[in-house]
């Protein structure tokens, strides 16, 4: 019998991925032409999940934008909430008590844990790493309860109000805090043994999805993924916000751009992050959590039912809302994944007249197809993963 | 109270004509600039070496109806990484001719932003390669951050669109069809049920 000697296919193979891939936590939905297994091209399309943040924002009063941003980024939900209300705060000209702004800065590092530990879990257990998977997300358990403590929430927290906290912290929290950071270093010591020689991992992970500091720039990238690449901005660092240039913390970089050093990034700063909690905890002053400006901030329930300015107060606040004067701001905040900026216009209401949301990982998203060109359909995987998009922040 | 900037003085003094209004609001520096050669002003902006606005952070709209003359302005953000500096771009854009240059020759960032600002707003960016919607669709009818878009307005219905290059799999096409008749099938039923 005569072998029959066929020849492979040459065509460019039109490939579409998603817009539900198990491999692709969030709904995203990847337009392929590949060659073989090289990827040509990739036309990302996002928009899945939009809800229209922009629009619903401009409905309400300023307050009621809060849970709004508790929905974009939803692992790490506290950071957005403390980057809106620095922006309105920004615009009214307040500054928040010290103890506000200490623990600001510790619910945001917390916050910013979660999400690296979300990021790093998910992209291990990707690549068959399921253990280490696995542990990052029991730390993260550990700390999704720390802030279901403090909150009453887990993810949808809506914690941060304009001039101040919803409360203060509850008793206990400083060692609570302190017994789940020690659980969760030695959960990552754990991961470290499983993944530092994991020669499938690291093989999967290094030099794939290469970007230069260039090309990050141009695209308009930030957090780990340009830090990946050797570029050292951190909004904490270049633009301190809060109390972020008492703390003593370093800013981890990476050198080649790949996945892996956004890897090792992004756990070092769960280090770093650490630290600053801990300083945080540690200097906390005393005194209240938020300012004393009736106009702002809601009158405690004592004053609303037994006098009648404290019930003026909370109608007024309640039914028309906070008055901002008119005038435009921009803050940044460092988000989990990068430059976090909110850009808020006022028209002098008591509604927003704008609120846009500059969304760190849109941003990366839109760097994708040059991240993937030239590498495989399986390296789609890490390199989406590491990216660490988050549906409601990248569709809003 | 008017805050002074050098940077602001600076960029004035360099930009001249092309700079309608500069500002300083609470440390953020704004500068109004003219649409006429906006390409040229951002490639001021970016390569000069004494501003260096290396990087695009954001670019966004409002839309500012029934309250100023022209009715939208494009805002951007600008970022120098050297010199660790932030300044606010806003170009005024008139309702007749939603029109301005597109940044994508400058920064790649651009791409995506403007489009986005296409899609939300309507606003067209002149010379972007590949200027589509990207969070909505493209059959949406409308701008929806445009405030006289009503927040509750609803869109029609779309019909599937046929996807080019698609593997479909002709039983489970049969399958479908079957199933459907067979829904049909059991309304029919029903209704005769009720009848009697």
């Amino acid at each position: 019998m005569k072998a029959e000697v066929r020849e492979l296919p040459q065509d460019i193979m039109e490939l579409q991925m998603g817009p539900s891939h198990p491999a692709t936590h969030g709904t995203i939905k990847f337009n392929l032409k590949l060659e073989g297994e090289k990827v040509l091209e990739c036309d990302t399309e996002v928009g899945y999940l939009h809800r229209g943040f922009d629009k619903m924002s401009e409905q309400g009063t300023w307050t009621q934008v809060i849970p709004y941003t508790d929905r974009l980024n939803y692992v790490s939900p506290l950071i957005n909430n403390v980057g809106y209300a620095l922006a309105v705060e920004k615009l009214l000209g307040v500054e928040t008590t010290p103890r506000c702004q200490f623990i600001r800065v510790a619910v945001s590092e917390i916050s910013r844990i979660t999400d690296h530990l979300t990021c790093c879990g998910m992209a291990c257990s990707e690549l068959g790493a399921v253990t280490a998977g696995f542990y990052m997300i029991e730390a993260r358990e550990l700390l999704t309860r720390i802030v279901e403590t403090l909150t009453g929430a887990r993810l949808t927290v809506t914690y941060v109000r304009i001039g101040g906290l919803k409360h203060d912290l509850p008793a206990g929290f400083a060692e609570e805090v302190k017994d789940a950071f020690a659980k969760t270093r030695q959960l990552l010591a754990d991961c470290e043994k499983l993944l530092s020689r994991n020669r499938i991992f690291i093989d999967r992970m290094s030099n794939v999805g290469v970007i230069s500091k260039a090309t990050a720039v141009d695209y308009g990238l930030t957090g780990p993924i340009l830090r990946s690449t050797g570029v050292g901005y951190d909004v904490r660092k270049s633009q301190p916000y809060l109390v972020y240039d008492q703390m003593d913390f370093t800013v981890p970089l990476g050198s080649h751009g790949d996945n892996y050093d956004r890897f090792i990034v992004r756990v070092e700063e769960i280090e770093q992050s650490m630290r600053i909690v801990e300083q945080a905890l540690e200097r906390m002053p005393t005194g209240p959590v938020s300012i004393e400006d009736p106009r702002i901030v809601l009158p405690e329930k004592e004053k609303v039912y037994n006098s009648i300015e404290g019930l003026m107060h909370h109608f007024k606040i309640i039914m028309e809302g906070v008055q901002v004067p008119p005038g435009e701001a921009y803050q940044a905040v460092e988000g989990g994944n990068g430059e976090l900026g909110f850009y808020v216009v006022s028209d002098g209401g008591g509604k927003p007249y704008r609120v846009r949301v500059r969304p760190p990982c849109f941003i990366a998203m839109g760097a994708f197809s040059e991240m993937i060109k030239g590498y495989t359909v399986a390296d789609i995987v890490p390199t989406f993963g590491m990216i660490n998009m988050i549906g409601g922040e990248c569709d809003r | 109270m008017v805050e002074q900037s050098p940077q602001l003085q600076e960029i004035r003094e360099k930009l001249g004509a092309a700079v309608l209004d500069a500002h300083a609001f609470r440390g953020d520096d704004t500068i109004v600039v003219e649409r006429k050669g906006l390409l040229q002003t951002f490639h001021a902006l970016k390569e000069d070496p004494a501003f260096a606005f290396d990087f695009l952070s954001d670019i966004t709209a409002v839309d500012y109806l029934g309250k100023k003359e022209p009715r939208f302005e494009v805002v951007y953000h600008l970022l120098s990484l050297g010199r660790n500096r932030r300044l606010r771009v806003k170009v005024p854009v008139p309702e007749a001719a939603p029109e301005v240059d597109s940044l994508v020759p400058l920064w790649k960032a651009a791409d995506w932003l403007e489009r986005e600002v296409w899609d939300m707003f309507g606003i067209r960016f002149r010379g972007h390669p590949d200027l589509r919607r990207i969070l909505l669709y493209e059959e949406f009818r409308g701008h929806p951050l445009r405030k006289d878009y009503p927040v509750n307005q609803r869109q029609p219905l779309v019909p599937e669109r046929p996807l080019a290059g698609t593997f479909v799999d002709a039983r489970s096409d049969n399958k479908l069809r079957q199933l459907k008749q067979q829904l049909e099938q059991k309304k029919v039923d029903a209704a005769g049920s009720n009848r009697r």
